[in-house]
């Protein structure tokens, strides 16, 4: 039985270009059963390619960068004139801030959106003039494994022409907590301990709960 | 017709490979399609992009919701209109001895629970209404708790988990009373496990109560789990320790400025960073203020319709649902704006309400994301038909006198009460519709969807028998109350402009967001103007609903109307000084691309924190916002 109105109908079909299908609907026992919470992220956000560290390691990103981790990421590249530099400053005070949770605790990673330019050994060059520390890895890779981590990841514009510019969106750093599946985002630009202090809240306190 | 987000008109083509852009991220999200499934489906280029493509989904398959709203997500299909309209249930106060925990003090409790290893009361401010002669504690006293409950929202999808006020969504309503003050123990039992998102964090926010700022849910006033909160809430109307002070043996509970009462209110979360998730999760509920002239008995005061028969509260609210669980799904990394293709109201997808063919009074509220509404009375057998109504307040506000209106826009968290009169609509079956087109969230198109082409919200159907109306016919052109005379020199005049970075960070002012660091200050009971103003000088552009907290405020200039071109008493260019509905107090400013609105305040009676940020609640999560204090000698900073 149709749903709307054969004006609708129409109306829907030229709006959307899918239209061509017939609506199907599902009764409850075709939905698949629920899956964890992490599971919808992994799948949904966490692809699991191939990077290069600029140690020059290979890691896998969900496997060996978010499994069971905090994690703070950001996306750059070493050409990037304006905020990028800004940000990662404001990336290695609140380094300084945590301490030693970093690399413990927490992980940082800088996803280089211009792949074909950052090389591992232009990332290690880039992150040892910021003086970047243990638990803070630059990532390169293929370009096309890239694009889709960038995709997933958010870093995007819906709309094609604007989406050739890729700093767009890219202030944003996402952090978050895997385990618990607790995601939120904040600007790469403001202070450095306000930074700090939101990546605390999805940190382990002492009795384990989160902030 | 098809148009960009300027409302330009594009051709058809262009539009369609725009929408596929969309589509394409969200297949490739919900496909986890690898590098070799995109190269061989062509959608790399040389570079190794994405290329837009245009054409059908590359699944072939078409999950349609009833009513078309968005390209953002997919939901499974649902037949609507076969749930009855919730109700939700009235909270009940209980005995103070009841409370579960420690007894309420004017100081938080910061004693360390033995149980839980940390402080009793989340609360880090002492109460202020006690020191200025409010009774300790309140003699009403209510104890909520915020937790997870399931729910059907279709009987097409299954149960849902959600978050809410006593594990409900909406929350219960809390009918309360301006002369009497209320605590309202808030409890924090939300589980660890969120499903995917939400965190158990909270800081619940009335919005938009009169109320000291250590109980207003300020942003960074967030409590864990297995914590409380106290909050006090004075029901006190504004002006009460300032420019309308108590009469002579009046008590302070009674004094304010009667003018300034408000009616419909709603708490939800407010919790920095992750208000989006958890309002989504169904953290929200109604407030409903009631007086000797709103007295929810159409007999008395000025005889709106009758509460809770005839005076129904209505939350909007649009939603995605995963399209192969078929349950609730947020779009972590979205910053412009999640636009949901399934509607609710009252937590159910596209209800149905049978009415009595008389008067009702309906309380309308966008919980959001982030969709923006233009809302309509709907005859499917009669869509040429301009079926007006009466809008009889704006953002909790009675309107000096009720105006007749073809349709009401609500930005996210805007609010007005309507009265409709459905003995012309006897044996009928009619919609509320949402008629403003968008295609993304960033803001409406600006271009109107004919009648019958909008989104269908809710069913209703006048099929029950006669029932006496003795309410007020607004066609009388009954009195409310008197707006306050904004011809006072403001203090300060400050100014604020809404923008984003070339690198899509929020700004306003070209700062950030920081809880730490309070922008300006502004000296207890004074008058100030601000101007907020939306630079659109980069594109893509959006429409910001801008929210204050603690007192509302006067549209000198720039409010923005109903979209749309007709007739002009309606549809009004932004420059225009405030007419009609936007002749009231307010507390949800929307400002358009390119636009600024000049507003006047009042800043009275209570001391402390309090934010303003975009009711876009993606927008204010990434994070579109600012603190400001009021202080017992403020800054004169006008661009702070």
């Amino acid at each position: 039985m149709p749903l709307m109105s054969r004006r609708g109908w129409l109306a829907a079909s030229a709006i959307f270009p899918a239209a061509g299908a017939l609506i199907a609907l599902r009764s409850k026992a075709e939905f698949s059963a629920p899956v964890s919470g992490r599971e919808v992220l992994r799948e949904r956000y966490f692809p699991n390619v191939l990077l290069t560290t600029h140690e020059g390691k290979q890691v896998r990103f969900y496997d060996d960068l978010i499994e069971g981790k905090a994690v703070v990421i950001n996306v750059m590249f070493a050409s990037c004139n304006d905020a990028c530099p800004l940000i990662t400053a404001n990336l290695t005070r609140v380094q300084e801030l945590l301490g030693d949770r970093v690399g413990r605790d927490l992980f940082i990673y800088s996803i280089t959106i211009d792949p074909e330019h950052d090389t591992p050994e232009i990332l290690n060059h880039y992150a040892k003039s910021y003086g970047v520390g243990p638990g803070w890895l630059f990532l390169t890779g293929k370009p096309d494994d890239i694009e889709l981590l960038r995709q997933k990841l958010g870093y995007v514009d819906p709309n094609p022409e604007l989406d050739q510019d890729k700093r767009l969106h890219s202030g944003m750093l996402r952090y978050g907590n895997e385990p618990l599946s607790q995601w939120a985002s904040c600007q790469g630009g403001a202070n450095p301990e306000w930074i700090a202090e939101s990546i605390s809240w999805v940190l382990p306190k002492a009795n384990g709960s989160t902030g | 017709m098809y148009y960009d987000v300027h409302g330009n008109k594009i051709s058809k083509s262009q539009w369609k490979k725009m929408y596929a852009a969309f589509k394409n991220r969200q297949e490739i999200i919900r496909a986890g399609l690898s590098r070799r499934d995109l190269a061989r489906m062509g959608l790399l280029t040389a570079a190794g992009y994405l290329v837009a493509k245009e054409g059908l989904s590359v699944w072939g398959q078409a999950t349609l919701s009833s009513s078309s709203g968005s390209g953002q997500c997919a939901s499974p299909a649902t037949i609507p209109f076969t749930m009855q309209l919730p109700i939700m249930p009235r909270k009940q106060p209980i005995a103070l001895s009841s409370l579960t925990g420690p007894a309420p003090q004017i100081n938080p409790n910061t004693a360390i629970n033995p149980v839980t290893g940390i402080a009793f009361e989340g609360r880090t401010r002492p109460h202020q209404a006690p020191a200025l002669g409010f009774p300790f504690p309140p003699s009403v006293v209510y104890q909520v708790s915020q937790q997870a409950g399931t729910v059907v929202m279709s009987p097409q999808l299954p149960q849902q988990t959600i978050w809410g006020f006593d594990g409900i969504s909406p929350g219960p309503t809390y009918v309360a009373n301006y002369g009497t003050p209320i605590l309202v123990r808030n409890y924090n039992n939300l589980p660890t496990d969120n499903g995917g998102f939400g965190k158990a964090s909270v800081s619940t926010h009335l919005h938009n109560g009169h109320t000291p700022s250590e109980s207003d849910g300020f942003p960074c006033d967030f409590f864990a789990q297995s914590q409380y909160y106290d909050q006090y809430y004075p029901n006190v109307l504004a002006g009460f320790n300032s420019d309308h002070p108590p009469a002579p043996g009046q008590p302070i509970t009674q004094a304010g400025d009667i003018n300034e009462a408000m009616s419909t209110l709603w708490y939800h979360d407010h919790r920095v960073d992750f208000t989006s998730q958890n309002v989504y999760k169904g953290l929200a509920g109604f407030f409903l203020l009631f007086n000797q002239f709103d007295t929810g008995n159409e007999g008395t005061g000025f005889r709106l319709p009758t509460y809770p028969d005839f005076d129904i509260p209505m939350m909007f609210a649009d939603r995605c649902f995963d399209p192969k669980t078929g349950l609730l799904a947020f779009d972590l990394v979205n910053l412009d704006g999640i636009l949901g293709d399934k509607f609710l109201v009252n937590g159910v997808i596209q209800p149905v309400l049978h009415v009595h063919p008389r008067r009702y009074r309906f309380r309308w509220l966008n919980s959001g994301p982030s969709r923006f509404y233009q809302i309509y009375i709907t005859d499917l057998n009669n869509t040429g038909a301009n079926n007006q109504f009466w809008q009889i307040s704006n953002d909790g506000n009675l309107l000096p006198t009720p105006v007749q209106v073809p349709a009401v826009q609500l930005g996210v968290a805007e609010r007005a009460d309507v009265i409709i009169d459905f003995s012309q609509f006897a044996g009928k079956t009619i919609y509320l519709e949402n008629r403003l087109e968008q295609t993304n969230g960033r803001g409406p198109t600006g271009n109107l969807l004919n009648a019958g082409q909008g989104n269908l919200l809710l069913q209703i159907v006048v099929d029950l028998p006669p029932f006496t109306d003795t309410s007020v016919d607004p066609a009388t052109a009954p009195q409310f109350y008197a707006l306050p005379s904004t011809n006072v020199n403001p203090r300060v005049t400050r100014n604020f402009s809404f923008d984003v970075t070339s690198d899509g960070q929020w700004i306003i002012n070209n700062q950030f967001m920081d809880c730490n660091v309070v922008r300006f200050q502004i000296t207890q009971n004074s008058v100030e103007n601000w101007v907020l103003s939306n630079p659109g000088n980069r594109f893509p552009q959006w429409t910001h609903p801008v929210h204050i907290h603690f007192e509302e405020h006067q549209i000198l200039s720039g409010a923005p109307g109903l979209s749309g071109r007709g007739d002009s008493n309606f549809f009004f260019d932004s420059s225009r000084t405030s007419t009609g509905v936007n002749a009231a107090r307010k507390d949800v400013v929307r400002i358009l691309p390119r636009k600024d609105v000049t507003l006047f305040f009042r800043f009275r009676d209570w001391f402390g924190r309090y934010p303003m940020h975009c009711h876009n609640v993606v927008h204010e999560d990434h994070a579109m916002m600012l603190r400001w204090d009021i202080v017992t000698n403020g800054d004169t900073n006008q661009n702070p």
